[in-house]
């Protein structure tokens, strides 16, 4: 068991490692460096040299990699080409207000989940199912800035219920944002809540047709009674590996949902250092939102080995 | 002798498409579905035959009014006509992606099939520079490229398949180390088949169906990225009629001119939802349970 969970750790550091070395090369690879791209058609001359001493950029690659993988690791990103500012500082608010964001949604969606999931399954093929099932397509497929849109238009356009965009400040404590954040919570949640209901369901039904429901049943076995004891139990530990990639898609897929609220979360953050070409702090994004990715499965994958005793031994065959 | 074996194989894979295919219309979420894409693809090759308007007719007298009997979905902001535009809004977005998910899916598999067969520490490590790919959110990967190549075709078919070839990777060599453990595979090597054969006529067979799904659900993630590009300004570039960017222009005058977001809204998640439950009955139809994953 312990080896395992080491095993598992240690596959985590290697695959943080390697998205370093990955974002790190990838800017090097591509045309023009951080000086470049963010002076654009003036970088010549006396400006860029004094931008490329300010931020190093005439040592060899190599060394400037562990300098800022090492950085990286205690804290400290760098400063950013505009305005020279500390990236930690810069990040650590927006990235207060995307958690912010995240932990509402997932307050919402996945009890919400959960309990529809159980009962479109338990209720297979019956109008609750097919309308809630449907309802899930709806919400999983279509793109989050056309239901934001839409959302928009009807709760705040139309109905003038809630606000449609967020105008609080990044800085701001996490009261400030209602009502604001409302209307994005829903369209997150609404998107999670579609991914991990279809999981539930599934997986509710694959043991429902199991055989030992089929032997508690035979036995006599009162419906619910089955249903509580030993079929939820089961069927629920699969889906905290979706909630996990949900939380991971969460933190850097709704970069659009950020944009369309004009949320001031990690993700717009990201676009407007972008289209900055601000370089270092698109560096640290990139490596913020990978390990945290990177360790939301790590954490799942744990916790359905803690759950599920089967699993401990299953994986060591492996 | 060597012909009739081939017009046999071939009738037999006539047989198994169309059985595919009655099998995926025969749902009603299937049939919608089909009906939903084939829709879309013939209005995307018919379009500049039967709009009414120019798609680029700038005109004052227009701008903001609402829907006529002669415009039938209103004009936008600069009084150009919503409804030609609506119509041809899809083309570069089924363009782009139509191209660009062929190669991501055979790029992918290939690459996926090989490292599956060729499995220890090699697999090993390629699988971790594959989750190390994953880890990083696609627009974030899209959009560095994006903006430092520019916004053309020639950019987004090569971005878009790159990236969305990196998770097929990994669909097709799970895929491959099912198929691989089976007995046929160990006839076949027994037979003394060579690599290639058995690649040929053991495995692509029975991995085709997982990929099959697995491109279908690839062409509607790919949509998706591509009008979220489009809406945030890195896809499509204005003249080009483009749902995404219809929707992201018409939502400054959402207050006092709905329709402008309305249609593109409609036409956009028809064709994106169609794919879906094409790939959703495609998946029953092969037997495949294809769980739901979020679209990294």
């Amino acid at each position: 068991m312990l080896s395992m969970l080491l095993r598992r750790l240690l596959l985590g550091l290697v695959t943080v490692v390697l998205v370093s070395i990955i974002i790190f090369t990838g800017v090097e690879i591509l045309p023009g460096d951080a000086c470049t791209a963010f002076l654009e058609r003036e970088a010549q001359g006396k400006l860029l040299e004094n931008c490329r001493r300010d931020l190093d950029l005439n040592r060899p690659a190599l060394e400037r990699y562990v300098d800022w993988a090492s950085g990286a690791v205690v804290g400290d990103l760098g400063v950013s080409v505009n305005g020279q500012e500390s990236i930690a500082e810069l990040v650590g608010n927006r990235m207060n207000n995307s958690l912010l964001l995240a932990f509402c949604a997932l307050l919402v969606g996945v009890p919400l989940a959960i309990f529809l999931g159980v009962i479109t399954a338990l209720w297979r093929d019956k109008p609750i199912d097919l309308f809630f099932s449907t309802v899930a397509i709806f919400a999983m497929t279509i793109p989050e800035f056309v239901s934001s849109t839409v959302l928009i238009l009807v709760f705040s356009v139309w109905l003038g219920w809630l606000p449609g965009i967020v105008l609080t400040s990044a800085n701001a404590s996490a009261v400030e944002f209602f009502p604001e954040i409302i209307l994005p919570v829903i369209v997150v949640a609404m998107v999670m809540t579609a991914h991990i209901l279809r999981m539930v369901r599934t997986s509710v039904i694959d043991v429902l047709a199991s055989d030992y429901v089929r032997m508690a049943t035979l036995k006599g076995v009162p419906y619910w009674q089955v249903v509580f004891r030993h079929v939820l139990p089961n069927a629920l530990l699969p889906a905290i590996n979706v909630v996990a990639l949900t939380i991971a898609w969460l933190l850097g897929g709704v970069v659009v949902i950020e944009v369309v609220f004009n949320y001031p979360g990690l993700g717009r953050m990201m676009i407007d250092s972008i289209s900055d070409r601000d370089l270092p702090v698109v560096q640290a994004i990139a490596l913020i939102l990978a390990t945290v990715y990177v360790s939301v499965n790590l954490t799942a994958d744990l916790l359905t080995m803690i759950a599920n005793p089967r699993l401990r031994t299953l994986h060591m065959r492996k | 002798m060597l012909t009739t074996f081939q017009s046999v194989t071939k009738n037999h894979l006539q047989d198994r498409l169309f059985k595919v295919l009655r099998d995926v219309m025969s749902s009603p979420s299937g049939a919608i579905g089909v009906s939903l894409v084939f829709f879309h693809l013939v209005l995307a090759v018919i379009s500049p035959f039967i709009v009414p308007f120019d798609y680029r007719e700038i005109s004052s007298l227009l701008m903001l009014q609402g829907p006529s009997f002669e415009h039938w979905f209103g004009n936008d902001h600069l009084g150009r006509d919503i409804f030609s535009r609506t119509l041809l809004g899809g083309r570069e977005a089924i363009l782009i992606t139509g191209i660009a998910t062929p190669i991501a899916v055979i790029w992918g598999s290939f690459i996926g099939i090989f490292f599956g067969l060729v499995g220890g520490r090699i697999d090993e490590f390629a699988m971790r520079i594959v989750d190390a790919f994953l880890s990083l959110p696609w627009i974030l990967k899209m959009l560095v490229l994006i903006v430092t190549f520019g916004t053309g075709m020639g950019v987004l078919i090569p971005t878009l398949a790159f990236f969305y070839g990196i998770p097929v990777i990994r669909i097709a060599r799970a895929a491959t180390h099912d198929v691989v453990a089976r007995d046929f595979i160990s006839a076949a090597k027994a037979r003394g088949h060579g690599r290639i054969a058995i690649i040929r006529h053991e495995l692509l067979p029975n991995v085709l169906d997982t990929l099959m799904v697995e491109g279908a659900m690839r062409w509607s993630w790919m949509l998706l990225a591509f009008s979220s590009l489009s809406f945030l300004g890195f896809g499509a570039s204005p003249p080009t009629p483009d749902w995404g960017l219809m929707i992201a222009d018409a939502r400054g005058f959402m207050s006092f001119a709905p329709w402008g977001v309305l249609a593109p809204v409609v036409f956009l998640s028809s064709l994106i939802i169609g794919i879906n439950l094409t790939a959703d009955a495609l998946a029953k139809a092969l037997g495949i349970d294809r769980i739901q994953k979020a679209p990294v």
